[in-house]
């Protein structure tokens, strides 16, 4: 499905039509340029890991794809219905319950049967147990996924996650990446930022690395610790050559 | 956006001590301002020692006794006298709190209001200890002593004007137990004019004669204008009190509506203020603004929210209120729209708060330390301060909706005269300002 180098959208699909395509997307905060003629596509079903060192523009990525911040040049397609957008922290209401929390941005969302889309969301988060409790009751894990739920109540084709195991134990980042799986195992395409290389290692389909604004790799991490010759090394010590080599 | 109103009555139902506080607190505050109002203050207590023997209590003055007593029961009237029989036994239960003041009535009064020219002193203590009180006594002792002197001082002109008229016109005198008949300056005029008339021209006692009568005329014309003199004396200066500005509204109305007014401006701004920085705090603006809800949409949401609770409970307390103040209840449609338009402006000014402050904490003390000078400032009177200071107090004041809040709420209230009219679009366009800073600070929320 990936390829290795830079590439164009088109490419990165391997043909198929893609779930979400940017095309030269540009954006400058005054003098600094965040993000510098950014091209990248993500096919149906794939997970794919923006990775890339603090001040890289990941943050800035996102944030132009969930239509949160308009880029100056360039463009973004999406699909139909937008995309569902995560963001780093939750972004629920810690004083509503987790099914009053579905239950309010899937009215907000417009959801065309709100109750329907709460239950299945509860059932796919496995916070069916949980659904009367306050927000402030549950563990950094479940608020983690009761923040991805709502993002997927609309139903999208695209996922976009900022770094959503930021904030979580080990023990609950391998529930919340089973929980992705499923998500991009029932065909939705997930684009997510990350600290941690090898975390994107593990559960990413293919690596898009940022750096200084530019995007300097795209491909599986396979790929990436060959771009630095298979001398054995792990794949955080390759990424972090790969930056050094490419003078970052 | 209802679905969000919604949300945040949701969350409200749910900070008990939130909502405590925001309905709790006014309403308490205007039970205790209804009861204050209601029921005034209560008589301070103040030692009274008399000295004057009770065998001098009474005395004599141009032929009629006086009756001291009567003109000490003046001091009375606004303090609850707690009676001692000792200067000692007044400077103890002054100095131990159990009396705000002592009042000291010299032996020797009686004897020097004998005399009718001489002042007579009274002594006054009290424990400078805690300025407001030690000046509150004063005043009420002042006051009570120029009642006492006012009411001494209209008996002295009735028995000065009772004697003129006897030295004019004569009459029945009681002197030392004798009754005396005065001749009068008239009839000794007239005696004098029938003399004169029945003494030959050159006799030589006529000429000196004249010299008496002339005199007696003069007294008689003259005096006659005494009684005047004696009135204006007894009370050189009076009072005539005219209004050139302002309302006519009684202070205890007048309290009423600064208790509503500050209870409406602290519930709004803080709520308004607070909910729209919640929702930064809790990370939702973003998610909302994707979409789902316009920044002005949710600007309205909160103002919405913050004005309704706020008018619901104001109303709670205006009515909480008129169970103890009579408030004219015939202008209730009055009072909601000056409830209403003070809500929306100070709705307006919170959301303003929130999102510059963008945190709840920091929103909330910024909305506390705006909303106080504001009201202090609104509550500046003129003539306080300096003109040009008065003017930049005017100006800042009505930069806020707490003055123009007042004045409708006043009239709305009291008919103060002043009009709803101009208070009201005042505050409509505060709104929009206050809106229009909100919806740019919005611009960097997120």
């Amino acid at each position: 499905m990936a390829s290795t180098g830079i590439a164009g959208p088109a490419q990165d699909t391997a043909g198929a039509a893609p779930a979400l395509a940017a095309a030269g997307l540009t954006r400058r905060f005054g003098e600094r340029v965040a993000l510098r003629d950014v091209s990248f596509a993500v096919a149906p079903g794939e997970l794919v890991a923006v990775i890339g060192p603090n001040g890289a523009g990941k943050t800035t990525l996102l944030s132009i794809l969930a239509e949160i911040l308009a880029p100056d040049e360039g463009t973004v397609t999406r699909p139909d219905g937008g995309v569902g957008w995560v963001p780093q922290q939750p972004a629920v209401y810690s004083k509503l319950s987790v099914s009053e929390n579905l239950r309010l941005f899937a009215r907000l969302e417009k959801v065309p049967d709100p109750d329907a889309a709460v239950q299945r969301m509860l059932e796919q988060a496995g916070l069916a147990d949980r659904a009367d409790d306050e927000l402030s009751e549950l563990s950094g894990g479940n608020r983690q996924r009761v923040n991805i739920a709502v993002g997927l109540l609309a139903d999208p084709a695209v996922v976009l996650l900022d770094e959503p195991s930021s904030s979580l134990d080990p023990r609950q980042r391998e529930r919340l990446w089973e929980f992705v799986g499923g998500l991009t195992e029932r065909g939705t395409s997930v684009l997510y930022s990350t600290h941690n290389v090898q975390e994107a290692e593990r559960y990413a389909d293919r690596v898009l690395v940022l750096a200084d604004g530019d995007l300097i790799f795209t491909g599986t991490p396979r790929a990436l610790e060959l771009e630095v010759g298979d001398s054995g090394i792990d794949f955080e010590a390759a990424f972090v050559r790969f930056l050094h080599e490419k003078g970052h | 956006m209802r679905w969000l109103l919604l949300k945040d009555l949701q969350i409200l139902r749910r900070s008990p001590l939130l909502v405590a506080l925001l309905v709790v607190y006014p309403v308490a505050i205007a039970l205790l301002i209804g009861l204050a109002l209601s029921k005034g203050p209560d008589k301070p207590k103040v030692a009274f020692l008399n000295l004057v023997p009770s065998s001098s209590s009474t005395f004599e003055l141009g032929g009629e006794r006086i009756d001291a007593s009567r003109y000490a029961s003046e001091l009375f009237r606004s303090v609850q006298p707690v009676r001692v029989k000792s200067r000692a036994e007044a400077l103890d239960k002054v100095k131990s709190g159990d009396v705000l003041g002592a009042l000291i009535i010299p032996a020797d009064i009686t004897e020097k209001l004998t005399t009718g020219l001489q002042s007579a002193d009274v002594e006054v203590i009290y424990n400078n200890e805690d300025p407001v009180k030690g000046r509150f006594v004063d005043q009420i002792i002042n006051s009570r002593l120029a009642d006492a002197n006012a009411a001494l001082a209209d008996k002295f002109k009735e028995i000065a004007i009772e004697d003129i008229r006897l030295l004019l016109d004569g009459g029945e005198l009681s002197l030392f137990g004798r009754e005396l008949d005065i001749l009068g300056l008239r009839r000794s005029r007239e005696i004098l004019q029938g003399t004169l008339r029945t003494l030959p021209r050159s006799a030589p006692e006529r000429r000196r004669l004249r010299d008496v009568e002339r005199f007696a005329g003069l007294a008689v014309a003259n005096l006659n204008l005494a009684n005047d003199v004696v009135s204006t004396v007894s009370r050189p200066v009076r009072v005539k009190r005219t209004a050139l500005k302002g309302g006519r509204t009684p202070l205890d109305a007048f309290a009423v509506a600064i208790a509503v007014t500050i209870s409406l401006m602290f519930v709004t701004v803080l709520l308004a203020s607070g909910m729209l920085a919640l929702e930064r705090e809790e990370n939702a603006f973003s998610r909302l603004v994707r979409g789902l809800v316009s920044r002005t949409g949710l600007l309205v949401e909160k103002v919405g929210l913050a004005a309704l609770c706020a008018f619901a409970v104001a109303l709670v307390m205006l009515c909480g209120i008129g169970i103890f103040v009579g408030l004219d209840w015939g202008r209730f449609p009055l009072w909601l729209l000056a409830l209403a338009a003070g809500a929306l402006a100070f709705a307006s000014l919170g959301v303003a708060i929130g999102g510059l402050a963008r945190e709840v904490r920091a929103a909330s003390l910024l909305a506390f330390l705006l909303s106080l000078p504001i009201a202090f400032l609104a509550l500046v009177p003129s003539g306080a301060v300096s003109g040009a200071l008065y003017d930049v107090i005017r100006f800042v004041s009505a930069l806020f909706p707490f003055k123009p809040a007042l004045s409708a709420l006043d009239d709305a209230l009291n008919d103060s005269g002043s009009g709803m009219l101009v208070p009201v679009l005042h505050l409509l366009g505060l709104s929009a300002g206050f809106g229009l800073i909100a919806r740019l600070a919005l611009r960097r929320f997120g």
